[in-house]
């Protein structure tokens, strides 16, 4: 009740404040989103009234990781570090996997999409290994490396690769023949049309394969880390579990979701600097 | 009247000498294999010659292999048989001094309006210097008016602009021929009444070969030397070459009022009606 009450009056003060300014934006970008998180919270809170020894409420778990909150880097033992740390090594792990999967998978998404003979020759790999769960390769990347770290790093790559793949090849076959017969009508050499006309032109799809395979690498990092332990937000998760300590595991989600949608928003940043044109952000 | 048409005698004797050899297309034909086994004949034996500072329309319903004939010019496409020589050689692919205009203008989206003719000029001019590069550009942004929307994308541009673009893109490179496909077919009629005065102001004081698609008899009167009319396709060829006598500069507005303009128009939109007909 108080929640809503809340938010009626947030909502009568705002469009009072706006209305001569831009109600519609302030509706869509505000209030609305505002409303959603609200009822989440709402549910959350409910559950945890009816069910107290299932979960903790908002205000008890904000009250148990307000030192996780406030204190992101802290180092109190080899084992015990701020969740800032954890997620550092988290990130660490997807940006290497990640790009040693781009600088992989960008060339030989050029070559299925410049080679008949390449895709023919590629295609089948792609499709047998693409609906595997990255998972999967944990215990051959475990084998190989006898290490966690390298293997997390391993099962990354494995991971980024097939999205970014597909879509660069995509791109390069639909690269508008209008722009090649530009470069043919310029007698521009094909390595030269490689650089520039395909590659910009392709940047588009490039960038799409990125984002998914960013995306699925953040997915994929949280369960790799339940595995093969060590420092990590995913480790942290399933650590704070096992102590049975459930309010650090929503802090954990939550941080792991907003790291997500932080990434998202740096590639598309990215996108739209490198290629010149809006890009619009990951809604659904 | 009379002074036009003295001065259509005039010019006529000119371009007989300048005609000789410079595009030549000899008994082209262009087929292609169907999946039965048998041919797509889409041009059956066209012979055109284009003088050296000549502007040709070529005139045709869709379909009827306008299009097809200015790609083989261009060499973008391959003729199945006859031949097409500029200056006595023999085109067999692509080549700078062939320049296209599309369609569809092909701007590059992720280039500047400045970046898209400094790459034409980048992979065509090699001999000059970066400042030589540079002004080449310029004069050619001014010459199209773009000097205001040079360092846009072609996303922020209107049509016209992006056609202006296209153009610039094409004479920077000064080309012997220019080839234009249908330059202003995407265009609104009041830009498009614009752009086709630029257009004849750049050609009137740089005169060269010029070879344009259209579908506009209008459009054809107003800008060029000759009218080729194309029929119908499958087994398209020339049916008719038209002379228009108006000599440049033109001005649209004169134009209108001479009874010759509308007896050409006339039997252009004939022909065109008589080969439309036949295809129903």
């Amino acid at each position: 009740m108080a929640i809503q009450l809340n938010l009626s009056v947030i909502a009568v003060a705002g469009q009072m404040a706006w209305r001569k300014a831009k109600p519609v934006l302030i509706r869509e970008t505000v209030l609305l989103p505002a409303l959603g998180l609200l009822g989440i919270l709402a549910i959350w809170w409910l559950i945890a009234l009816l069910k107290s020894e299932l979960m903790p409420t908002p205000a008890e778990a904000w009250v148990a990781n307000l030192d996780y909150i406030l204190h992101p880097f802290y180092r109190r033992g080899p084992g015990d570090l701020g969740i800032g740390w954890l997620l550092i090594a988290s990130l660490r792990r997807v940006l290497l996997g990640f790009s040693l999967g781009a600088l992989v998978a960008i060339p030989v998404g050029f070559l299925i999409g410049m080679s008949r003979s390449a895709m023919l020759a590629i295609n089948p790999i792609i499709q047998i290994f693409k609906p595997v769960s990255p998972l999967a390769w944990l215990p051959i990347a475990l084998a190989i490396f006898n290490l966690a770290d390298p293997s997390a790093i391993f099962v990354i790559f494995i991971t980024s690769l097939w999205p970014t793949v597909i879509n660069t090849a995509l791109g390069v076959s639909s690269v508008s023949q209008d722009y090649i017969d530009v470069a043919r009508v310029l007698e521009m050499p094909r390595w030269r049309q490689i650089f520039k006309i395909i590659l910009p032109a392709s940047l588009p799809y490039i960038f799409t394969g990125l984002r998914i395979s960013l995306g699925i690498a953040w997915l994929v990092i949280v369960a790799v880390e339940m595995l093969t332990g060590g420092i990590g937000i995913g480790f942290f998760l399933w650590d704070e579990w096992n102590r049975l300590n459930l309010s650090s595991v929503f802090l954990a989600i939550l941080v792991i979701g907003l790291t997500g949608l932080v990434l998202d928003y740096v590639m598309s940043r990215i996108q739209s600097l490198v290629t010149h044109r809006s890009v619009a952000p990951n809604t659904l | 009247m009379v002074k036009s048409r003295s001065q259509f005698a005039n010019s006529t004797g000119v371009l007989e000498l300048n005609r000789s050899e410079f595009l030549v297309i000899e008994n082209l034909v262009k087929a292609y294999p169907k999946p039965d086994g048998s041919e797509a004949v889409i041009l059956d034996g066209v012979n055109l010659t284009i003088g050296e500072d000549e502007y040709i329309s070529i005139i045709g319903h869709s379909g009827c292999g306008k299009s097809t004939l200015l790609k083989i010019v261009a060499g973008l496409d391959r003729a199945t048989a006859g031949s097409v020589r500029l200056e006595g050689r023999e085109i067999r692919k692509p080549g700078s001094e062939r320049m296209m205009v599309f369609q569809h203008y092909s701007l590059l989206p992720w280039l500047t309006v400045r970046e898209n003719i400094r790459l034409a000029v980048d992979e065509v001019l090699h001999n000059a210097t970066r400042a030589e590069k540079i002004s080449i550009v310029n004069e050619h942004l001014n010459m199209v008016n773009l000097m205001a929307a040079a360092d846009k994308y072609p996303d922020e541009l209107s049509g016209g602009m992006k056609q202006r673009v296209g153009i610039a893109r094409a004479l920077a490179i000064r080309p012997k021929v220019l080839l234009m496909d249908e330059p202003f077919g995407a265009l609104d009629a009041l830009t498009r009444g614009k752009l086709q005065r630029q257009v004849l102001d750049i050609w009137e004081s740089h005169r060269q070969a010029v070879m344009m698609i259209t579908h506009d008899v209008d459009e054809a009167l107003y800008m060029s030397d000759r009218i080729v009319m194309m029929t119908n396709g499958p087994a398209a060829k020339i049916g008719e070459i038209l002379e228009v006598p108006f000599p440049h500069p033109r001005n649209m507005q004169e134009l209108r009022e001479l009874p010759e303009y509308y007896e050409l128009r006339n039997h252009a939109l004939n022909f065109l009606d008589r080969h439309f007909s036949q295809d129903d």
